[in-house]
């Protein structure tokens, strides 16, 4: 019979701190207004969304932060769809100072990171709150 | 003295029997060829009356066997229900229930798994505040139980399991009753139950009954055991034994209230605090604690963090912080701990790496103050204590017993001056209250039309349906990264049950069960959110569900996996750098995709989808709810983001 340790592993990470949170570069406001989504990130190599796609699951990059890169506070945080500038994310992706497991080039090439990260960076704006009737409180 | 000469205890009995029929009592002896003749195979479960190997006329019948005081005490602690896969070791105490009992205090739950029976108790507590009994064999029960009662056990709820054994090796029959007895039953759970008896008299049995109840009610709150004998349960009650029978009173144990001098100084600090902040787990053990928690959080006007051991503090009460637990700790210059089952897990910050380590985030002047029932009763073998946990004041007490003395002990300390520093940091918190409640409306808008739907998505989809209605999250939410807490308005002691306790997966589906049963009487609208994986254990307890007409709307976060162990699986991947394109082997639920709805919807349970577009969700949750509100389950399979 398995036990598994799911709520202490959540746990777990939260005594963690979670201090991959620091990747999470959302244009939000308190208010949770949504600020303007540049077009591409000055430092963005051009990658292909669609290829990015498929690594960003094969990969397994979804298993904490979402099929969409909108992240959970309980696992990952939010990643798209407009994440740290690559030169910033390639690096804690090589050495999280976190809870995540680091990725090597052996295991995820440059290309490969260019590539998620143009899939990232394609995912659609959230709709605004206020439009949403389930969300109104 | 021979076999052949010898008088089993339940022919003596019966030779003493209360019953006043005629009896001819047959002779003990038995002879071998008529042991020849008569024997089916040795692992018949029972042999057919007209083959018994007695000679002569025994005494058939017994309108009083002891299995009817058994009930009779039973019934006097008030016991609601019993739950219960049928089996043979228990069959005399069986049939007293639901004949001489008349089936009712307690009535018989049909389960389809031992772990569901104790996992049904485990819920129904944490709504209705009192046990469930559970009647399983002393063997093979008690083996399917042990994950479900050491669940229980981690949360500090009681459980009132009677276990049937036949101790009399001589009166067993042979085949099964043999595999299915055992010398020392409870030997099997005794790690992880908080008491336990075997009676080998009817009066023992009444005062082990009263005092397993006691002890399972006296926080720390646990699992007890009393495992009873099969002749005790079926045979005659004899007469000098009848005239010693009473059922003993029943008086509860207070509750230990922590030490006077303890609570002083432990509200001296919290008035003069700066930045207090109260951590609870497993605090509120009733309605009452969640109003004095808040009667204390108020007076101080220090935030809360609820770490949902139990419906501690309102959700959205503006001095609920949990969203913003680990910066107000870490920020913290006194830090009151009530009842947390990881006092050290709230206070340091651990990194599963390669190289493990951990680091303390509180400041390193920050007065720790810990109350909590867990330091009166310990034991060593299973590891839930969790780490030893350095503290400036610990109060081996109940933390809800203990509230009222420190909620009098800080009102007399506050003056005019201090309760004015108060409130305005009262104010403050209140704006980041508001603060963190728009940052998780804003949060659930990102992939808000996604497929597979977004676990945000489906609880502001669930919130919209019962918002209006008296309802009752009898889950736990976790698994989907808390949203309904951090969107939902939890303002009821009912409202919220924690978890599971010991993280054992198969809890949720008979857990919320149990709770639904619980709140049926009560006239509240149910609501779950059960995972795949947990679905799959012991799937049966949705006929149980069925059966007894049991109303629980149950919403699938159905990622497709064992996902936590997804996560793990990648981490070593990550860690052993040679691969990470394999962390579904073994740990998803996929090729082929399990059909929820069809196996809730073959043992009777109202069933739709799988439900993939987000669209179809409110709709299918509609229908649900309305069959829920007639009494029924029903279940909506929802194909969901993973967290």
């Amino acid at each position: 019979m398995q036990a598994s340790k799911c709520s202490l592993l959540l746990a777990l990470m939260l005594a963690g701190g979670l201090t991959i949170a620091t990747l999470d570069a959302q244009g939000q406001t308190a208010s949770g207004v949504q600020k303007p989504t540049p077009a591409q990130a000055p430092d963005a190599p051009t990658g292909n969304a669609q290829k990015g796609q498929q690594l960003y699951t094969s990969y397994g990059c979804y298993q904490c932060h979402g099929r969409e890169g909108q992240g959970s506070t309980a696992t990952g945080p939010r990643l798209a769809p407009r994440p740290l500038p690559f030169a910033a994310l390639t690096r804690y992706v090589r050495q999280p100072s976190g809870q995540m497991p680091p990725y090597t080039s052996k295991v995820v090439s440059d290309t490969d990171l260019a590539d998620i990260y143009a899939f990232l960076q394609s995912r659609p704006q959230p709709p605004a709150v206020d439009s949403l009737p389930l969300l109104k409180q | 003295m021979s076999e052949k000469c010898s008088v089993g205890r339940r022919t003596f009995l019966k030779s003493a029997a209360v019953t006043g029929a005629a009896a001819f009592v047959s002779g003990p002896g038995t002879t071998a060829a008529q042991q020849t003749a008569a024997s089916g195979p040795a692992t018949a479960p029972t042999l057919p009356r007209e083959a018994d190997p007695t000679g002569g006329v025994d005494v058939l019948t017994t309108e009083r066997p002891g299995g009817d005081f058994m009930v009779d005490v039973i019934k006097s602690l008030n016991l609601d229900y019993v739950a219960s896969n049928p089996g043979s070791s228990f069959r005399g105490l069986h049939e007293c229930i639901v004949n001489y009992g008349g089936n009712k205090s307690p009535e018989f739950l049909t389960c389809c798994h031992e772990e569901s029976s104790v996992a049904m108790a485990h819920g129904y507590f944490k709504i209705e505040g009192k046990p469930m009994a559970v009647l399983c064999h002393g063997t093979v029960g008690l083996q399917h139980a042990a994950m479900a009662i050491y669940n229980a056990y981690c949360d500090r709820v009681p459980v009132y399991l009677l276990a049937g054994n036949s101790i009399d090796a001589t009166q067993r029959r042979p085949g099964v009753e043999w595999d299915h007895s055992v010398q020392d039953a409870a030997a099997l759970v005794r790690d992880f139950t908080k008491w336990d008896d075997l009676p080998v008299s009817l009066p023992h049995f009444a005062e082990s009954a009263v005092r397993a109840y006691k002890i399972a009610m006296t926080p720390p709150m646990m699992p007890v055991l009393l495992v009873i004998d099969g002749g005790l349960q079926e045979d005659p009650i004899a007469a000098e034994v009848q005239a010693r029978l009473r059922v003993p009173k029943l008086t509860l144990a207070t509750p230990p209230q922590g030490d006077s001098g303890a609570v002083a100084e432990t509200a001296r600090l919290l008035v003069n605090a700066e930045n207090p902040v109260i951590v609870a787990d497993r605090a509120a053990r009733t309605p009452a604690g969640m109003k004095l928690l808040i009667e204390l959080a108020e007076t101080l006007q220090a935030p809360v963090i609820d770490q949902g051991g139990r419906m501690n503090f309102p959700s959205r009460h503006l001095l609920n912080h949990s969203e913003g637990g680990r910066a107000l700790i870490a920020n913290a210059d006194v830090i009151l701990g009530l009842e947390l089952a990881d006092f050290w897990g709230t206070v340091n910050a651990f990194r599963d790496s390669l190289v493990r380590s951990s680091r303390s985030i509180t400041k390193p002047a920050a007065k720790l103050i810990s109350i909590a029932a867990g330091d009166l009763f310990v034991k060593a073998n299973y590891q839930d204590i969790q780490r030893y946990r350095d503290v400036d004041i610990a109060m081996a007490a109940d933390a809800e017993a203990t509230l009222p003395a420190l909620i009098e002990a800080v009102k007399r300390q506050i003056d005019a001056n201090r309760r004015r520093i108060l409130q305005e940091r009262g104010t403050k918190l209140a704006e980041a209250h508001h603060r963190a409640f728009d940052r998780a409306r804003s949060d659930a808008t990102y992939a808000w039309d996604a497929s597979p739907i977004s676990t945000a998505r489906l609880s502001a989809e669930l919130w919209s349906h019962i918002r209006n209605e008296d309802w009752s999250l009898v889950s736990d939410n976790g698994g989907v990264s808390r949203w309904p807490m951090r969107l939902w308005n939890f303002d009821k002691y009912y409202q919220f049950i924690g978890g599971s306790g010991g993280a054992g997966v198969g809890y949720n589906a008979p857990a919320t069960v149990g709770a639904a049963l619980a709140n049926k009487k009560y006239g509240r609208l149910s609501v779950s959110i059960q995972n795949d994986g947990d679905f799959m254990y012991a799937p049966g307890v949705w006929w149980t569900a069925a059966h007894h007409q049991i109303p629980l709307l149950a919403v699938m976060h159905n990622n497709r996996a064992y996902h936590q162990e997804v996560m793990h699986l990648q981490r070593m991947a990550g860690r052993h750098n040679r691969g990470i394109t394999r962390a579904s082997i073994g740990t998803t639920l996929e090729s082929p995709n399990i059909d929820y709805a069809k196996i809730a919807q073959g043992m009777g349970v109202h069933a739709e989808g799988p439900i993939t577009d987000p669209k179809d969700l409110g709709p299918a949750i509609k229908r649900a709810v309305e069959i829920v509100k007639r009494g029924e389950p029903a279940l909506v399979d929802v194909v969901t983001q993973p967290r």
